[in-house]
């Protein structure tokens, strides 16, 4: 993610409790990135960085806002084509996801 | 025999079932949520060692009690999680699980689909790190995760103080609780407070700030804006002297009160009223939930009122079922009294932490009002400004595109209702509310074409 937005590097969330499960590998943006089985795509992708999404409409970065299914700002794409509301999918191992659409090229 | 159908699985949907199952009844119970609990009695996803107890502290217990009585029900009826209802056609529902699209009749229906956190905005809300006070909650309760390592809490609300206790405790630094609401107007409600339910008067107490001696907790603020480049770095306001403060955080979870989703009570069928204490539009039924032929309405999704009046609706609203199907019914009278009760004493926290009208009204042209398409405020303003210019919602939406999202207003629809009574003289009344469309979330094109 950090190729995408120079301010990711920080994570956005904290962990406070211990999560076990299996170790799965899934791709972000190219990277691979570990996580453990029953996280949501979207605590990925906040405790690995500080954005979910780029707007596909204007581009800007965005986080998330509800976590509970109501504001669709946290949909995400695949590298398989589809899209995700990262929020309320558990992420799979292998899954591939894109933070921008496909098509498009944030403003360096 | 009936067939009986109950959409959403928190406190008022398990409380409405445990009675149509103990009566005999056939039910269904679908629910979005891939585990029962609703919102507030969320349970953690497996394998999180989250001691929810301690997180719930006098609400543990209730917590607990619910998670075991679903749990005796769930053989007992046709439960199934991971479903989103998306339509309502007659009585047919249009439900979507794992991607394939069905349909499910119903002689009657139960609609107990809760709220969400209503937003008012500000400038800076939509950078990465601002979340609602609910996000806040579900980040914790489902993931195990704070938002932020040093979080404000802004808005106005008694869950303020609830949810950054919550974050206190787990190690989060509470940088400060900024409420709009003067702490004058607080004082004016307190004589309907008095018949508060536990729960809010621990957050009450909280919000005294005995419980907060390291963060200050402010009352009466006005949002400034929330900076940062690029993500949250700090939330600059106005205190309720006069001055201007800045506090330097990582994280704010915003919240305004909560706001029932009616969408599809609106698609079933139900009449949707203003109501001015709420400055909602909620729907219209009667003291045991019903809301049309065959539809009855439960718990915040029909009126707010904490997880407490949401089972005790529930319970009612079964119980008129049973009565409207010929069945004997349970006399829930003492539900109905704690119902009676605890929305009363809701109506009095909604003038003690007020929705910031003016505030909002004051927002200037270039803060971004619909966070799905981008739409600011100004946008909105110069549409109403027009020679023969919009004076209604579904108007503005029409030629502005705010409400017109994936989300389908539930963000912007109370902050829009305010901009446009503010920008053509009216209210909440005049301005209208943004009408539910089918499906009322998004789907994807592979299941809206499936068989």
């Amino acid at each position: 993610m950090s190729a995408l937005d120079p301010v990711s590097d920080r994570p956005q969330f904290c962990r406070v409790a211990t999560l076990t499960g299996a170790d799965i590998v899934l791709g972000v943006d190219g990277a691979p990135v570990h996580a453990i089985a029953g996280q949501s795509v979207l605590s990925i992708l906040l405790l690995n960085g500080s954005l979910v999404r780029h707007s596909e409409f204007t581009g800007e970065a965005r986080a998330g806002f509800c976590l509970m299914g109501a504001c669709q700002d946290c949909w995400v794409w695949t590298e398989a084509g589809e899209r995700l509301r990262a929020c309320t999918t558990i992420a799979s191992a292998g899954m591939a996801i894109l933070t921008a659409p496909p098509a498009f090229k944030p403003a360096s | 025999m009936s067939r009986i159908v109950i959409v959403g699985a928190g406190p008022a949907g398990i409380a409405a079932a445990e009675v149509l199952v103990a009566a005999g009844m056939d039910v269904t119970l679908l629910d979005e949520n891939r585990q029962p609990g609703g919102q507030g009695y969320r349970r953690p996803i497996p394998g999180l060692s989250l001691d929810m107890s301690s997180l719930l502290g006098t609400e543990a217990g209730k917590y607990a009690a619910l998670h075991r009585r679903f749990e005796a029900l769930r053989g007992r009826l046709d439960y199934r999680p991971g479903t989103l209802v998306w339509a309502v056609e007659g009585t047919t529902l249009h439900v979507a699980r794992e991607g394939r699209a069905t349909t499910v009749d119903y002689d009657a229906l139960l609609l107990a689909t809760g709220a969400m956190d209503r937003i008012a905005p500000c400038p800076g809300w939509t950078l990465p790190g601002v979340f609602t006070l609910g996000a806040a909650q579900v980040a914790l309760k489902d993931q195990g995760c704070l938002i932020g390592r040093r979080t404000v809490f802004l808005g106005s609300s008694p869950l303020l103080a609830l949810a950054a206790q919550q974050y206190r405790q787990l190690g989060g630094e509470v940088v400060a609780i900024a409420d709009t609401t003067p702490f004058a107007a607080k004082l004016g409600a307190l004589p309907g407070m008095l018949r508060a339910p536990r729960t809010l008067l621990r957050g009450l107490a909280y919000l005294g700030g005995a419980l907060f001696a390291g963060s200050p907790v402010l009352n009466g603020v006005t949002p400034l804006a929330i900076e940062g480049d690029g993500r949250v770095e700090a939330l600059r306001l106005r205190d309720a002297s006069g001055r201007e403060r800045r506090f330097a955080c990582d994280a704010v979870a915003l919240g305004y009160g909560l706001k029932p989703e009616t969408q599809l009570a609106e698609l079933a069928g139900a009449t949707l009223v203003y109501d001015r204490d709420f400055r909602l539009w909620l729907p219209k039924a009667d003291a045991q939930g019903r809301a049309a032929p065959a539809l009855y309405l439960a718990g915040d999704g029909m009126a707010i009122g904490g997880a407490d009046a949401a089972e005790a609706s529930g319970a009612v609203a079964a119980d008129a079922i049973l009565s409207d199907v010929g069945r004997a019914t349970t006399s829930p009278t003492r539900a109905r009294q704690r119902l009676v009760r605890f929305r009363g004493f809701q109506r009095s926290l909604a003038r003690a932490f007020r929705w910031p009208v003016e505030q909002i009204r004051a927002l200037p042209d270039d803060v971004t009002l619909c966070r799905c398409e981008s739409v600011t405020i100004g946008e909105v303003r110069r549409a109403i400004a027009q020679e023969l210019g919009p004076v209604e919602v579904n108007r503005v939406k029409a030629m502005t595109r705010c409400g017109m999202g994936r989300c389908q207003g539930r963000v912007c629809g109370p902050a829009l209702q305010e901009v446009v009574a503010g920008a053509t003289g009216g209210n909440g009344a005049s301005a209208g509310r943004l009408r539910a469309q089918a499906p009322v979330k998004p789907l994807a094109l592979s299941v809206a074409e499936a068989p």
